[in-house]
């Protein structure tokens, strides 16, 4: 195997086709040319193609921004690291390709670590850049001096602290190349400041060194074929799809596969958009809050065909009473995820998009039949019709968040990109708006970051200038990193933000309700009560348009105004009810089989029990 | 003390900063203990070889082996089977021995095959190496003599027979 080269590795669409390198177009190809380190730094960033960075100056990064402003590379000043690394990663999601994000040493760095963990943990491409003291100091408690690497080391992918000048276009492709391919993630590039400041040489391509890494993108054809074999003897299977697919650009092999089997298929919270919402064989979404039919199905199958997904606890409920009678085809590009949760019959280490080809290829040579699952189908069509997502009218004439939430999901469509924080409104926003296409959903799924939707919308819209990207928030998300509306009103990135203003910590509130008698412990936040903030106030100040909506008969003109403004970013306060909850739930740490449709309702099981 | 769930793992990395507060932080957070842990340079000057002993059934090794195999700068990950590799430890001892005992703790130190390294009027430091159930034996034969210090190394292995695991592909490029 010869070494990947580094010149069209960054700024890729999928891993897959970063493997296929050789058909890569114009190589950049810089003979040694005299730079300085920072100089070889924003150098290295052109040569891998990067087309924006967001990020924040300060003393030890100091050096780099001087070049920085001479070069074609969009710098996005934020006004907090935290939404730098949002925005990167928002950016990577909705692009595909990687998101970079630039701070300075000590707290700059350290403000990088949630967004760091979040991409972690939902595998998102994106290369930090932080300073770091000069390297006599390292070591000395010097000012603002923080050890990035070590801190970061349990959250990165990989990450460097660079030594020497000479290394800069090397690690640079080095990170490019970790962070988007194999399984994607953060990647952290450390650079002390007298290594910006000092003289060297730029040449490029580099050439990688990483003996250690060698993903696998290419399943073993021996378990493809067991596995087609277990799907041809399978009475109730389920595909059950994960984010992975989305990564893996997989998406219309998938829908070719389910359409081939036509075996039920569910989307984990990270994969909604990877099949049609609208299609007939999906069940919508599994887990917590997942749909009736799908956790059900989850649960009575017979065969999980898992595709990118991890066997999260928020999708498995209590792992031991988890599909009890299933066995398992389990297939992700990486091996450390396969059998982690839950044993795997049939392992399979690959990219998906190979895997779902070479399934369907040694599907098409059995014979197996959507007939086949005659039975399964009518159970579960028969749960579809029973127990659908819904929700009920608030009885004390609020404004009812799902309402508010389908209708953006209605009137805005299916082109756009929809980015939530993290608690109800995200749930709602998963279960009220359809998703047909790949890369229209963005959220913080494993780390469940509140704070997430602003900046990463922003690095959304950035990246998609041309789409229309609405953050679905709530209200306590939005007090978290609000502040990058300044940064949009700035620089020109008119998202909209639709706050989901219940005045409280909803999903919180909700648990208070369910599990803690009521006892509203430090839920309440006011912004109903005392409209602290006032938001459309708020949304002014940071030079956006600020627009209200408290009654069901605005909601649908509101949301067409702010369809109108493109100018400027929109923020909506939607004043809705507090008491709505989100449903149906599985309660964290209890088995699949006790969820619940609607407070107080079990979906009667038994009698359709196979 | 049952060696029942302990494997023995030779773990190949780049010789870089860092690389082994790597493989011991990700003990610690996926909860793996580690029982004992030797590191140091092969053949090839890039490459270190870290000896790690861990205490965990099957299935949790195959977790952490799978974890490591991860890390960027891991290149090769070898399960050495205790009976077909040969496992050292060296231990370093320092025991009372006045006068009167001296014949006895000496008489010792050559049914071991060990080394007396440093004399004092009432101690003995000994030197010994070998594996853990020997050093083990050791000790336990010193004891009644009183041990003022000690200090172990973590445990090194190698395959038996001419086979190498520190050549192959993964090796290459190191």
């Amino acid at each position: 195997m010869t070494k990947p080269t580094p010149e069209t590795l960054a700024n890729r669409a999928n891993p897959a086709t970063v493997a296929a390198a050789a058909v890569a177009p114009a190589v950049i190809t810089v003979p040694p040319t005299p730079a300085t380190g920072a100089g070889s730094l924003v150098r290295s960033l052109e040569a891998l193609g990067v087309e924006v960075v967001f990020g924040i100056p300060g003393g030890t990064i100091l050096p780099a921004y001087d070049p920085l402003y001479d070069s074609s590379i969009r710098h996005i000043l934020v006004r907090h690291e935290q939404g730098a690394g949002h925005a990167a990663t928002g950016y990577a999601q909705a692009t595909g390709k990687v998101g970079v994000c630039i701070a300075t040493s000590g707290p700059g760095a350290t403000n990088l670590v949630t967004a760091i963990a979040d991409a972690y943990m939902d595998s998102v491409p994106i290369v930090a850049i932080t300073g770091q003291v000069s390297r006599p100091s390292i070591g000395t408690d010097a000012f603002q001096e923080a050890d990035i690497q070590g801190i970061t080391l349990p959250i990165t992918k990989h990450n460097f602290l660079i030594q020497t000048p000479e290394e800069i276009p090397e690690v640079l492709a080095e990170a490019f190349h970790l962070a988007s391919t194999g399984r994607p993630g953060p990647v952290l590039v450390d650079i002390p400041k007298d290594v910006q400041q000092a003289q060297t040489t730029f040449a490029w391509p580099p050439v990688l060194d990483l003996p250690g890494y060698r993903p696998t993108l290419h399943p073993h054809g021996k378990q493809i074929r067991e596995a087609a074999r277990l799907i041809a003897a399978a009475k109730r299977p389920v595909l059950y799809v994960g984010g992975g697919v989305l990564k893996a650009g997989a998406t219309d092999g998938l829908r070719k596969l389910a359409e081939l089997t036509g075996i039920p298929v569910v989307t984990t919270l990270m994969a909604l958009g990877a099949f049609p919402d609208s299609h007939q064989q999906h069940l919508g979404m599994p887990g917590m809050h997942g749909t009736v039919p799908a956790v059900y199905a989850l649960q009575k199958s017979d065969l999980l065909i898992v595709l990118g997904a991890r066997f999260d606890d928020r999708v498995t409920g209590k792992l031991d009473s988890f599909a009890p009678d299933a066995k398992v085809v389990h297939a992700d590009i990486d091996p450390a995820e396969i059998g982690k949760n839950r044993h795997a019959d049939v392992p399979i280490v690959g990219d998906a998009r190979h895997v779902i080809d070479e399934l369907i290829a040694a599907i098409s040579g059995t014979a197996s039949g959507a007939s086949s699952y005659e039975p399964w189908w009518s159970t579960l069509n028969d749960l579809r019709t029973r127990y659908p997502l819904g929700y009920d009218e608030p009885t004390d004439g609020t404004l009812a968040p799902q309402y508010v939430i389908q209708r953006i999901g209605e009137l805005v469509g299916p082109d756009a990109v929809y980015v939530a924080g993290v608690g109800q409104h995200q749930m709602w926003a998963s279960q009220f708006i359809n998703y047909e296409k790949p890369g229209t959903w963005l959220n913080s799924g494993g780390a469940g970051t509140m704070g997430y939707a602003v900046p990463a919308a922003m690095g959304a819209k950035v990246g998609l200038p041309d789409t229309a990207v609405w953050a679905i928030d709530g209200d306590g998300c939005f007090q978290m990193t609000n502040q990058e509306l300044a940064t949009c009103a700035l620089e020109g990135i008119p998202v909209k933000i639709a706050v989901i203003n219940n005045g409280n910590l909803g999903m919180v509130r909700q648990w208070q309700t369910l599990f803690y008698e009521g006892r509203y412990s430090n839920t309440e936040l006011g912004t109903h009560k005392h409209r602290i903030p006032d938001f459309v106030k708020l949304a002014d100040a940071l030079g956006c348009v600020g627009l209200r909506c408290e009654s069901k008969d605005d909601v649908d003109a509101t949301i067409k105004a702010a369809m109108e403004i493109n100018d400027r970013p929109v923020v909506i306060d939607f004043t809705v009810g507090k008491d709505a909850m989100v449903w149906p739930m599985v309660a964290a740490g209890t088995s699949n089989d006790e969820i619940m449709f609607a407070r107080d309702v079990r979906p009667a099981f038994e009698e359709d029990d196979l | 003390m049952s060696t029942q769930n302990k494997h023995t793992l030779s773990v190949l990395v780049e010789n870089k900063p860092g690389v082994l507060a790597r493989v011991s932080g990700l003990f610690s957070r996926r909860s793996f203990n580690i029982d004992s842990l030797a590191v140091g340079e092969t053949e090839n000057p890039d490459v270190s070889r870290i000896t790690i002993v861990v205490n965990a059934d099957s299935s949790p090794l195959e977790q952490v082996t799978k974890q490591l195999n991860k890390l960027v700068n891991v290149l090769k990950i070898v399960e050495l089977d205790p009976q077909q590799s040969v496992q050292r430890e060296l231990l370093l001892v320092k025991v009372r021995a006045e006068r009167a005992v001296r014949g006895q703790v000496l008489e010792t130190v050559e049914l071991f095959r060990a080394k007396v390294i440093d004399v004092a009027p009432d101690t003995l430091t000994i030197e010994a190496t070998g594996n853990p159930d020997k050093l083990d034996a050791l000790l336990r034969d010193l004891e009644p003599f009183g041990i003022k210090e000690m200090v172990q190394s973590g445990l090194v292995a190698i395959g038996r027979g001419s086979r190498s695991i520190t050549t192959g592909p993964a090796l290459r490029a190191a």
